[in-house]
């Protein structure tokens, strides 16, 4: 199964679950499979038109999915999905 | 370089640097020629300025318009119980100086603006951007993209940290990828909470302030490899500890194939924080005396509260508690009948619930200008403020 890590900023959408597990074969069913389970985290992730956000970023493994296939870029059984969102404090 | 030279003192001070070998007498006449300016003296600008400034680095600038509050001491150490109420930079440089006096500490009491930015930032060969919103993140990013200066970012929330360098120019003279590679464009204005709103653990920007210090000191003596092209993320719960790489997009407005960013822009109006457009209702503000004044008058009016329930137990004005995310739900708690006064903690999701109450038709609202905040400052100083 592959694993996505939620980050800090939508862990209040996961109902403080800090991973979520999945056996989807791509990004976009992933995060649809995510979305499914916790419907609140819809409109952080994606916009009016159903498509990601510009402000967060979705890496398979190290790589940034832009550069790959974006949400059709296949998820391996232990490939790991991280969730990287545009945070600004610093205060 | 070799005309910079050291005194006895100072290479005593120094010593435990310059015998590391890949370091040496070299490394350290790069951080006394360097200029490093620091924006924002907060949670991250503390520990980064405390270790420029142990560590030798020359001259240091520092951007700070804020004073000193209470609820800063948790986490930027940089500051003392009696510096509570004065000017952030002057207490700066006031400790950084007790700290180190071998080096030039130059200070900005501003906000640093699209007006500025270019005169400030043009004197100094690194930034280090510690700021805490969206608009001053992409100025200080283009800012340092039109000036070809490297920009050592890092960021906080809650228990989040993330660091990279950005506009950095490699040995070959590439430049590197800039914020708006990584983030093409802010979020939504009330979607991602400030520290001031959700928090942030305070030894968080202690680690993250340290790390963003290092990245400066390895960009400034060319030691060991920079994370330009990388971003590093830190969760302090799990201690997941990652790094990812970054590529330039060729759509970047500002750097890609073809520009449309042309020069600083207004980025309070890019960032959707702008003054409400001149055709939208305005939303009524009260200010903080006078709504003294109207609880002292007797008058008849509903004061709500769209604060946190945590936030309400830390303080209240006895206000009915409904909080942001809950307004739509439950419109039956707010007359439509006579004046509503909403509150928050600084003015910002009451003026969000304001705009969502407008559509539905109300038309007896008014916005406490400065929140509990204001309240406590200018009224009631026995309100703990947070």
């Amino acid at each position: 199964m592959a694993t996505i890590i939620i980050p800090t900023p939508l862990r209040k959408f996961t109902q403080s679950q800090f991973t979520f597990e999945t056996t989807a074969k791509t990004v976009g069913e992933a995060i649809n499979e995510l979305i499914n389970c916790y419907p609140e985290l819809k409109n952080q992730i994606l916009d009016e038109q159903n498509n990601f956000r510009p402000f967060i970023n979705f890496f398979v493994g190290d790589s940034d999915i832009r550069t790959l296939n974006k949400e059709q870029t296949p998820l391996g059984e232990n490939d790991v999905l991280s969730i990287i969102p545009a945070i600004a404090g610093g205060l | 370089m070799n005309n910079i030279g050291f005194s006895a003192e100072e290479l005593a001070r120094y010593n435990r640097h310059i015998i590391i070998p890949e370091f040496g007498i070299e490394g350290q006449r790069r951080l006394k020629a360097a200029k490093v300016l620091v924006v924002g003296t907060g949670g991250l600008g503390s520990p980064a300025l405390l270790y420029l400034a142990a560590a030798g680095v020359g001259h240091i600038g520092i951007v700070d318009f804020d004073v000193v509050e209470d609820s800063n001491l948790h986490r930027q150490v940089l500051f003392s119980k009696e510096d509570v109420g004065y000017s952030k930079v002057e207490a700066a440089k006031k400790k950084l100086l007790a700290l180190n006096p071998h080096i030039h500490i130059e200070v900005f009491n501003t906000r640093l603006t699209a007006n500025n930015a270019l005169g400030i930032i043009s004197n100094y060969d690194v930034v280090a951007d510690g700021t805490d919103n969206f608009p001053t993140r992409y100025l200080v990013n283009d800012a340092c993209y039109f000036l070809r200066k490297p920009n050592v970012y890092a960021s906080i929330f809650q228990f989040e940290g993330q660091v990279s360098v950005f506009n950095y120019i490699d040995k070959n003279g590439e430049i590197g990828p800039n914020y708006r590679d990584i983030f093409a464009s802010p979020p939504p204005p009330g979607l991602v909470p400030s520290c001031a709103e959700g928090g942030v653990l305070g030894v968080l920007p202690g680690i993250i302030g340290s790390i963003q210090a290092l990245e400066v000191i390895k960009v400034v003596t060319g030691i060991g490899k920079v994370l330009s092209g990388r971003i590093f993320a830190f969760d302090a719960l799990t201690f997941q500890t990652r790094i990812f790489n970054i590529t330039k997009d060729p759509n970047n407005p500002l750097s890609g194939n073809n520009p449309t960013i042309l020069g600083l822009i207004d980025y309070e109006q890019f960032c959707g924080v702008a003054p409400a457009p001149a055709n939208a209702a305005p939303i009524k503000e009260i200010t903080a005396l006078e709504l003294k004044q109207l609880i002292e008058s007797g008058a008849n009016f509903e004061l709500i509260d769209v604060r946190e329930p945590f936030e309400y137990e830390i303080c209240n004005l006895g206000g009915k508690l409904i909080p942001l995310g809950e307004i739509k739900e439950r419109l039956d708690c707010i007359p439509r009948d006579k004046l509503v006064v909403v509150h928050c903690k600084m003015g910002g999701r009451s003026a969000k619930a304001i705009e969502l109450l407008l559509e539905l038709g109300y038309h007896n609202l008014v916005n406490l200008k400065g929140g509990i905040i204001a309240y406590a400052s200018e009224v009631d100083t026995s309100i703990p403020k947070y």
